[in-house]
């Protein structure tokens, strides 16, 4: 199912570029999630060959535009998921068209047996991506060590759109007048088991990637905005902070006020056109509703005040 | 001593797709360009042999403090007045999370339309770029002026800093590919021609949604890796940018002050 959609986005491609807002190398299905609140059959598109709005809008110069920008999004969750993307780089150019052909012609079955040789899920609670390969060859290239506590991430692609706080019906929704109204954001998942959690459910992940709009205030928004960001280190204040630096300090204080007054709740998930509960397991979702990249694109329907 | 070290960079073998190959050939021509600064660098390496290499990738905390300190320091230097200063600007959107959040920003760099040329036809070496660029800044007209920006955005993929770049004429009419590689040196638009579509690819700015051209970022760790390699590991964090910083800018043609890395930081 999840495949046969996306087949359908790489066939729609030459309708989908041309669409207001909407940007090529997204998936279809992701556009038409985020921009139907009440989703709409069929979907109207308005089809235009003058006036290009270049300056918002990336031109698509042919096939070749989307396979590589379908490469260098699988390339980026390969190194998500692997820490490097050799797995993509080292295939050869038979195998690197073979495996675009299989998309544009909605080949599952060949699209199914190349990329389970790129080795990149499925992901496991364990926090351990199955990389070790029962060929010889392939595990003497990549050894696995055991012991690793290097944390496994999930390639993630969230687009959030505010809609009104007291929606009731979602045929009621504004239109998106534009996609600087949306908020796009590239940032993986990283799965860490946690004491006292028996699974990581849809909301953890989107409490950890979206920490403002699941904060009550009971807990504290600077120690989760804090975790979220830097799970490696915290950053270090500066002794001596220059003028410059006070200045963007400040606007970034009024910034942050503002962002408070508008702080709102999430109302609706989406992924693959299906609106998930948000006590579902993530790595579920992550495991069976990703793209052919192995993004997983989640649409975020959130209520501003 | 020195020649151990290249012996290594030349053994790694890098996919022609790759960035890392450029960004490997930029590791070297890096020591060329500044033997004094190159010799420290694999001095430094030679001498500490045994230090721990991290896998050239930076935290989001590490790249937030580089930023600051490498504001802090181009402000100290003396940049002269062809170049403006870097900005630190925080990520302003409804999902803003904290004001530790947003990219550094290096707007209204002129350039003249036919200063690389005029640079290739005089044989100048690379001490002299800024001269030329002042002489022939004052005397071109306006429309043969290109003004660029320069955005530095951590890559949460990559863990890396990323470059986007976009130019625009003087009366604001954004610069077409085309026109860009008119302003791009000779090397770089010989990689760009083998490979198209995983060296400098429209982007969308993570923080404008807007289309920017970018240099692709899938290299960097693996070349960071080798450029931080021989200096000590309390001091890669804050050398990370400036070193980051000297590579990716000679690949778009931003000449860096060579004061951004004094040598008495790199052996202390």
């Amino acid at each position: 199912m999840a495949e046969r959609r996306d087949d359908e986005a790489a066939w729609s491609a030459e309708a989908a570029r041309r669409v207001w807002g909407g940007s090529w190398y997204i998936p279809i299905g992701v556009l038409y999630d985020l921009l139907c609140a009440d989703p709409e059959r069929p979907w109207n598109l308005t089809v235009h060959f003058r006036r290009y709005p270049s300056e918002i809008l990336t031109p698509c110069d042919g096939e070749d535009s989307a396979k590589w920008s379908y490469m260098n999004s699988l390339k980026e969750a390969a190194f998500i998921i692997t820490g490097n993307s050799k797995n993509v780089m080292n295939m050869s150019q038979a195998d690197q068209g073979a495996l675009w052909q299989s998309i544009m012609k909605g080949n599952l079955d060949r699209y199914m047996n190349i990329s389970t040789r790129l080795k990149l899920g499925p992901f496991e609670e364990d926090c351990l991506v199955r990389t070790s390969s029962v060929e010889g060859q392939q595990s003497s290239e990549e050894p696995e060590s055991p012991g690793s506590g290097k944390p496994c991430r999930v390639p993630v692609r969230l687009y959030v759109r505010s809609v009104q706080q007291d929606l009731y019906d979602l045929e009621d929704a504004v239109p998106v007048s534009d996609w600087d109204s949306i908020s796009y954001i590239n940032r993986p998942f990283e799965v860490r088991k946690e004491e006292g959690r028996s699974y990581i459910s849809l909301e953890h992940a989107l409490k950890t990637l979206l920490p403002e709009f699941f904060s009550s205030k009971a807990s504290g928004t600077p120690d989760d905005s804090e975790h979220a960001q830097t799970p490696d280190s915290a950053p270090g204040d500066p002794d001596v902070t220059p003028r410059s630096c006070q200045k963007v300090e400040s606007t970034s204080s009024s910034q942050q006020e503002a962002d408070m007054a508008n702080k709102g709740k999430v109302k609706l998930v989406r992924v693959q056109g299906i609106e998930l509960d948000m006590d579902i397991p993530f790595l579920w979702v992550a495991n069976n509703l990703k793209n052919p990249e192995c993004y997983v694109h989640i649409c975020v329907y959130v209520g501003i005040r | 001593m020195c020649h151990h070290d290249r012996y290594i960079v030349a053994k790694i073998n890098f996919d022609p797709l790759s960035y890392s190959n450029y960004f490997c050939k930029y590791a070297k021509f890096r020591e060329i360009l500044n033997p004094e600064l190159g010799t420290g660098i694999w001095l430094s390496g030679f001498v500490m042999g045994g230090s721990s290499v991290r896998d050239g990738t930076l935290s989001l905390g590490d790249f937030v403090a580089s930023t600051k300190a490498l504001v802090e320091k181009w402000e100290k230097i003396d940049v002269g007045s062809s170049l403006p200063d870097w900005q630190w600007k925080p990520r302003c959107k409804m999902d803003a999370q904290s004001e530790e959040e947003g990219y550094l920003a290096l707007e209204g760099v002129y350039r003249n339309h036919g200063g690389r040329q005029e640079q290739i036809e005089d044989g100048n070496d690379f001490n002299d770029a800024d001269n030329v660029t002042d002489d022939t800044w004052v005397q071109s007209s306006s429309d043969n002026v290109h003004v660029y920006d320069y955005h530095v955005v951590y890559s949460f993929s990559y863990k890396v800093p990323v470059l986007y770049f976009q130019g625009h004429h003087a009366g604001g009419q954004l610069l077409t590919l085309d026109e860009i590689k008119e302003d791009l040196p000779s090397h770089s638009l010989k990689i760009l021609g083998e490979s198209k579509w995983t060296f400098i690819t429209r982007e969308e700015h993570p923080h404008s949604s807007r289309p920017w051209f970018t240099l692709h970022p899938c290299g960097t760790s693996d070349c960071m890796k080798l450029l931080l390699e021989g200096i000590a590991e309390k001091d890669q964090q804050l050398q990370y940018l400036p070193a980051w910083l000297s590579v990716v800018g000679q690949a778009v043609g931003l000449n860096i002050p060579l004061e951004l890395y004094g040598k008495n930081e790199i052996i202390p």
